[in-house]
């Protein structure tokens, strides 16, 4: 990735949480931590890695993202918005009456969604159904899929991941968004995934781990997973901060999972993001 | 003159894959249980089997269908209804997925399975989702109009079925409507409603009220929802007294369901004839039938009190 990318997909994470914040300031409260987690991804799959045309949402052979920790819909909405798939006004409508912003992805009122999502632990199996289809259709589309470390609970997660090995979906790339963080306490402190890449890889994924607030190291880790066409699914762990990129937010910890902003919040998070000096 | 089911509904569903190449089955390790083998064998490409594994079943049959597929999904009734009921809700319903739902050996036809498998709850647990369509088979020649109907249509449906051998309530002239029931005997006394393995029951129940001077119209609810409240309500206007059978809990089911759009319409007294809200167990269908009164001589009783207390 040469400089010029790395920096335009840094602005686009960075305006990717910028509207984050003022969504969720706007709407009162909301899920601020896990939308932050993953601007990164969300920044290098609409920016740069996915097949995708806004005018045209249902396209026929388009990439698709399932966002199975469904409560981060405001981080795809910011980057929907920012494409061009709907209005950037439509941010300020988010979880208000009619609003076609539900704080759960649903696809039948978002353009640009490819999955409905929020029961934790559903949508990568939606996933799986959804590259099985494609691999049945023999289309050469990628499905992304991010499921949350909190979300990996759920044993419907091990259910589906189980059969994409079994399906040899290599057109399947998940991310888990390993913020370490869930409502009641660290992933550890609740139901720790012990060793999540070797749970992965033992159930028959290539896995990858890197950081995932950087948007080379993402990109280049599916670029890998897409070189290797050796009928594995790939799961790339991101090692990520929930809340990244507000250190206030960050240093809310888990408290940060549904948190509401004030204007002051606000302002001094947009500054942050931004850098400009106080 | 019977027909087993099973047969009829691989037939059926082998006939709507060669016509329509959307259609896709997807089961979760009883596919060959429930009589479709030939159709891992007819179409291997198209069937798509998930292990025991049935919320990961509905969740791929989601996935698929919003790629523009028709997976049609199967297990037994419980665990197409109990068991992945928040998929049913969120993956299938709330995203509007065109999936089709199939439960076999509903209720009592569960027989030596026994109660762990009896679902007397399915119907109540599935109705109350928005955007499903319920439907019940009451012999072969229905089943066999019922699945390509069920594929044109466009949403989620879910069809339980007894597999095993039925006697014939319809004949070879019969047209299945979705949404539409069909009257199979006029009567003025009692109006008698049913669906799936009680609508023989409620036929052979109507020829011993006509004998003892009982004049039952008899209604086949094929689809339970959404209810054809239309004819439910000319029919309760007509004779006064409705008796409701069902294979299912009569909490929460199809009497129900019928109470609730009788309220609204022409509300008569309901003699219910179904599970009276106690466990299933295990044994044959002729030991259960006695066991939970789901036989016509439960219907005629039903059906005289209903004429007696008018």
């Amino acid at each position: 990735m040469n400089a010029e990318k790395k920096q335009y997909l840094e602005e686009m994470a960075r305006d990717i949480r910028a509207q984050v914040i003022t969504m969720i300031g706007e709407a009162g409260k909301g899920h601020v931590g896990g939308s932050l987690s993953i601007a990164d991804v969300i920044a290098v799959l609409y920016f740069h890695q996915m097949r995708i045309d806004p005018n045209n949402p249902k396209m026929e052979g388009r990439d698709r993202l399932i966002l199975s920790k469904g409560h981060a819909g405001p981080a795809v909405y910011a980057a929907l918005a920012v494409k061009g798939y709907f209005p950037m006004e439509w941010l300020k409508t988010l979880n208000k009456p009619g609003t076609n912003l539900p704080s759960h992805c649903d696809m039948t009122k978002t353009p640009g969604i490819d999955m409905t999502a929020g029961s934790l632990g559903q949508g990568i199996s939606c996933a799986v159904g959804v590259a099985k289809a494609a691999a049945i259709a023999r289309g050469d589309e990628y499905i992304y899929a991010i499921v949350g470390d909190g979300e990996s609970q759920e044993g419907s997660v091990w259910e589906a991941s189980m059969s994409a090995a079994q399906f040899k979906l290599d057109n399947l790339i998940a991310f888990l968004d390993n913020n370490g963080m869930q409502i009641d306490g660290t992933v550890d402190e609740v139901v720790s995934l012990r060793s999540p890449a070797a749970k992965w890889e033992a159930f028959g994924f290539k896995v990858f781990r890197v950081d995932g607030h950087d948007v080379e190291a993402i990109s280049d880790a599916i670029d890998m997973a897409k070189a290797q066409k050796d009928g594995r699914p790939a799961m790339i762990v991101l090692d990520t901060i929930k809340g990244k990129g507000v250190k206030f937010i960050e240093e809310e910890g888990t408290a940060n999972h549904s948190m509401s902003l004030n204007d002051e919040q606000i302002s001094r998070a947009l500054d942050e993001l931004y850098g400009r000096a106080k | 003159m019977e027909r087993e089911l099973a047969k009829v509904l691989c037939e059926s569903i082998a006939d709507v894959m060669i016509k329509n190449e959307k259609v896709v089955l997807v089961g979760a390790d009883l596919i060959k249980t429930n009589g479709l083998k030939p159709i891992i064998e007819a179409f291997p490409e198209r069937v798509v089997n998930v292990g025991v594994a049935e919320q990961n079943m509905a969740g791929i049959a989601a996935g698929m269908a919003s790629y523009g597929m028709i997976p049609v999904i199967n297990t037994f009734a419980a665990f197409a209804s109990r068991r992945i009921c928040d998929q049913v809700a969120i993956s299938i319903c709330y995203a509007g997925q065109n999936v089709k739902i199939i439960g076999t050996d509903p209720g009592i036809t569960a027989e030596l399975n026994g109660g762990t498998h009896m679902t007397f709850e399915d119907i109540g647990v599935l109705r109350s989702i928005p955007n499903i369509t319920i439907v019940e088979a009451a012999d072969s020649i229905e089943l066999a109009q019922m699945i390509p109907a069920i594929i044109q249509h466009e949403g989620p449906v879910y069809l339980r079925m007894y597999r095993k051998a039925t006697p014939f309530v319809h004949n070879e002239d019969y047209r299945f409507k979705l949404g539409k029931a069909d009257l199979l005997r006029p009567g003025q006394d009692v109006t008698i409603l049913c669906s799936g393995i009680m609508v023989s029951e409620a036929v052979e129940a109507g020829k011993q009220l006509e004998a003892d001077g009982i004049d039952a119209e008899i209604i086949n609810i094929h689809t339970i929802k959404p209810l054809d409240e239309e004819t439910i309500c000319a029919s309760a206007d007509k004779t006064g007294a409705i008796v409701t059978c069902e294979n299912h809990n009569i909490l929460g089911g199809f009497r129900s369901a019928v109470a609730e759009a009788i309220t609204a319409c022409k509300p008569v007294r309901i003699y219910p004839v179904g599970v009276n809200d106690i466990k299933g167990e295990v044994g044959v269908l002729d030991y259960l039938r006695t066991r939970f009164g789901l036989n016509a001589k439960s219907i005629v009783s039903a059906a005289k009190r209903a004429v007696a207390e008018k």
